[in-house]
């Protein structure tokens, strides 16, 4: 039990690398053969590296992921007036910015928006590409599909910020930067204009969601490493031919919450979660400025949000008070 | 090792960590609106004792006879202070001396030339009595930001020539031409100027130009559920969270201090606090068009910021951290001098008190757009009005 009780994986089987399942690659892409081991890796993951099979859509992906990437990342060096020190030191403030609210759905020049859209689109290209690589190497080795379905609930996500909103609201600026505090910054101004994301009942589920599938995540992972030494991590088996691992699994969460899922249900729960935080989060985005542009006065209409008892004196807008602008 | 070792361990390195962000417990909450609302002040009493060491009121210079003869009677060129009698008068010059001249210059002769009091070539001397003006005018009209507590030289100047805080234009890292690696104004932690950002944020780094100089739209919100019509972009917004945490930084206060975060533009539900706050923005915004961009010229190079611009003030200026400058302590209510300008007991001559009553009628047609002071202030600074513009008739440099 004690090797359990460990961060680590604590078994690493040492065995002739397993060179998968025979498939027919088209086009010119052949599975490469070569496999080694790696000690390290394999105190978080399985040993085998390799072998690969990267194909036209792999590669593909991976052009314009080093595209996108480059032009962003160069973009931030050049806005450091190309320090090296600097990149370095200020690499979390750094950003390309999209472009400025005046230029709608124009395209901008290249330094007022245009290497944001053409890191956009690369990026987009990229992210596309991956999913086709995730679909077909699934159908190639007569797998289910639910990774690449999974993804595409990601990629909606992705794409309601960077390409259907900004297109309903015709203005690429209302897109996200590509920088690592630009984009906190962007997620806060985003609430702060649509007054309170928190109102945004679709907003709600994804929170719901989110941690809906920490939670799952965490309770499924600590029952089967518990009673793995009943065998309970060959779980497909259990799902079939219940054993007393299983058992005791089932009774634990029956004696805690009074209803326990199966070791087949366990894995379509969380599979729904994570699919369902990006898809309401998703459309939680897209109403938003389209269809409602305050939350906070939307919920106050549904009677969501309640009212409180004033504390304190409550004065009128000023600039109504005294007929000045805003 | 064994893990209760390691565990210790741990601690300590986290204990470290937590140190270092400089803002160790224990801090204490001060609830400000109804229970459940997260309307609430953190203050971290250690930090607090600092930022109250540092601000203390200046010397107060004891009370002036004002039954003695007229300043403007004995000395020449008085414009300003023409209503005080020679003991106000030269109390206001020795309290300037202590808290606007630098430290190794406490005498007359950093504005003034020794051999001429009067003499106005010193360029200390120009922006000495422009901003005695401004005091004045601070004092008298600006009540709906002020209240009664009122301003000094002291306020903003803290014994130093240049207050602490003021803000030039930043300009900029000279790659907004270029044709790649424009910045949009953020996204940096340290300005071209070498400050850092607005809370070391990825914001906009000079929400001052837009709004304290300029008057942009503030508000990005939506006023109704469902769109009617408001374009504010997201980036719009991200200028205005700028602003708002410039006030936050420079009073020294959580957002809560104004607003209940639910529903930050919504006045129902902001504490009465917002509208000083609102005031203080035009306040600032009014002194740096009407006071300080005048000065431009005035000032020598050495004095002007990197574009060419004026020092100019925005909410740190005077506040330094504190919700109210010295924690609400007032030095104005010991200086009459530099309240509202007295009546002038005699009378004008008539034709420059027909300049004055047009020069009144101007401003007074310019004010509701411009100066949105409130109401019942600006009532009383008309009835104050015709001996301040007599004295703006009988000022050339005003």
């Amino acid at each position: 039990m004690a090797d359990y009780q460990n961060l680590f994986t604590r078994v690493q089987v040492e065995a002739p690398h397993y060179p998968g399942v025979p498939h027919d690659p088209q086009g010119l892409w052949k599975r490469g053969t070569h496999a080694s081991a790696s000690y390290w890796l394999g105190k978080i993951g399985d040993a085998q590296i390799g072998p690969f099979y990267l194909g036209a859509t792999g590669l593909a992906s991976l052009v314009f992921g080093l595209l996108a990437f480059e032009i962003i990342g160069l973009n931030m060096w050049a806005s450091v007036g190309w320090d090296p020190v600097q990149f370095v030191r200020q690499l979390f403030w750094l950003a390309l910015e999209p472009p400025a609210p005046e230029y709608g759905l124009r395209l901008p020049p290249l330094k007022d928006g245009g290497w944001y859209l053409m890191a956009g689109f690369f990026l987009t290209m990229s992210i596309m590409l991956w999913w086709v690589r995730t679909y077909r190497l699934a159908r190639k080795h007569q797998m289910g599909t639910h990774v690449a379905w999974a993804f595409a609930s990601a990629i909606w996500l992705f794409l309601v910020l960077g390409f259907f909103r900004p297109l309903l609201m015709g203005s690429w600026s209302e897109s996200v930067p590509f920088g690592i505090f630009a984009h906190l910054d962007w997620t806060a101004a985003f609430s702060l204009r649509y007054g309170n994301l928190l109102y945004n009942p679709f907003h709600a589920l994804s929170i719901v969601f989110l941690y809906g599938s920490v939670l799952l995540f965490a309770m499924h992972a600590g029952t089967i490493m518990a009673v793995s030494k009943y065998g309970g991590e060959r779980e497909i088996e259990q799902t079939l031919d219940r054993g007393t691992a299983s058992e005791r699994a089932a009774l634990f969460w029956r004696w805690t919450m009074g209803f326990n899922a199966t070791m087949e249900s366990i894995h379509r729960w969380a599979w729904w979660f994570a699919v369902l935080c990006t898809l309401t989060g998703g459309i939680g985005i897209l109403l938003t400025g389209t269809v409602v542009d305050n939350w906070y006065l939307w919920a106050v209409k549904h009677g969501v949000a309640p009212a409180y008892p004033a504390t304190f004196e409550v004065l009128p807008d000023p600039a109504i008070a005294t007929g000045a602008a805003q | 090792m064994n893990t209760r070792l390691k565990l210790l361990l741990a601690s300590i390195v986290s204990l470290g960590f937590l140190a270092g962000c400089g803002e160790r417990p224990p801090v204490e909450t001060v609830q400000v609106g109804y229970r459940g609302t997260g309307m609430e002040q953190v203050y971290n009493p250690r930090l607090l004792q600092q930022v109250a060491a540092k601000n203390q009121i200046g010397n107060i210079q004891p009370a002036a006879d004002t039954s003695g003869p007229l300043a403007k009677d004995i000395y020449q060129n008085v414009q300003v202070l023409s209503d005080l009698s020679i003991g106000e008068f030269t109390r206001v010059m020795l309290s300037m001396t202590e808290w606007v001249a630098p430290a190794d210059q406490k005498n007359c002769t950093y504005c003034h030339n020794g051999e001429n009091y009067a003499d106005e070539s010193k360029y200390q001397y120009k922006v000495a009595r422009s901003m005695l003006k401004m005091t004045r005018d601070i004092n008298s009209n600006y009540q709906a930001h002020v209240k009664d507590t009122g301003v000094t030289c002291h306020t903003c100047h803290r014994g130093q020539p240049v207050p602490s805080y003021v803000w030039f234009t930043d300009p900029g890292t000279g790659r907004e031409k270029a044709s790649i690696g424009a910045n949009a104004g953020q996204n940096t932690p340290v300005t071209a100027l070498g400050t850092t950002t607005i809370a070391h944020s990825s914001l906009p780094f000079d929400p001052y130009s837009p709004f304290l100089l300029g008057d942009q739209p503030i508000r990005v919100g939506t006023t109704t559920a469902l769109p009617s019509g408001n374009r504010s972009s997201i980036k719009q917004a991200e200028w205005t969270y700028s602003l708002m945490v410039h006030m936050s930084n420079s009073l020294g206060v959580n957002c809560t201090y104004c607003h209940n975060s639910r529903a930050w533009g919504e006045w129902s539900e902001s504490r009465p606090q917002r509208t000083v706050a609102w005031h203080g923005i035009r306040m600032a915004r009014q002194l740096n068009n009407e006071y300080l961009v005048p000065l431009t010229n005035t000032f020598p190079d050495h004095r002007l910021g990197p574009t060419g611009d004026v020092a100019k003030i925005n909410c740190q200026t005077c506040h330094q951290g504190v919700y109210k400058p010295y924690f609400g302590q007032s030095m104005a209510k010991d200086y009459p001098e530099l309240q509202r300008a007295k009546p002038m007991t005699e009378a004008a001559p008539a034709a420059e008190t027909a300049e004055a009553a047009e020069a009144a009628a101007d401003a007074g047609a310019a004010a509701p757009a411009a100066a949105p002071v409130a109401a019942p202030a600006a009532k009383s600074a008309k009835v104050v009005k015709p001996s301040r513009s007599t004295l703006a008739a009988l000022n050339v440099a005003g």
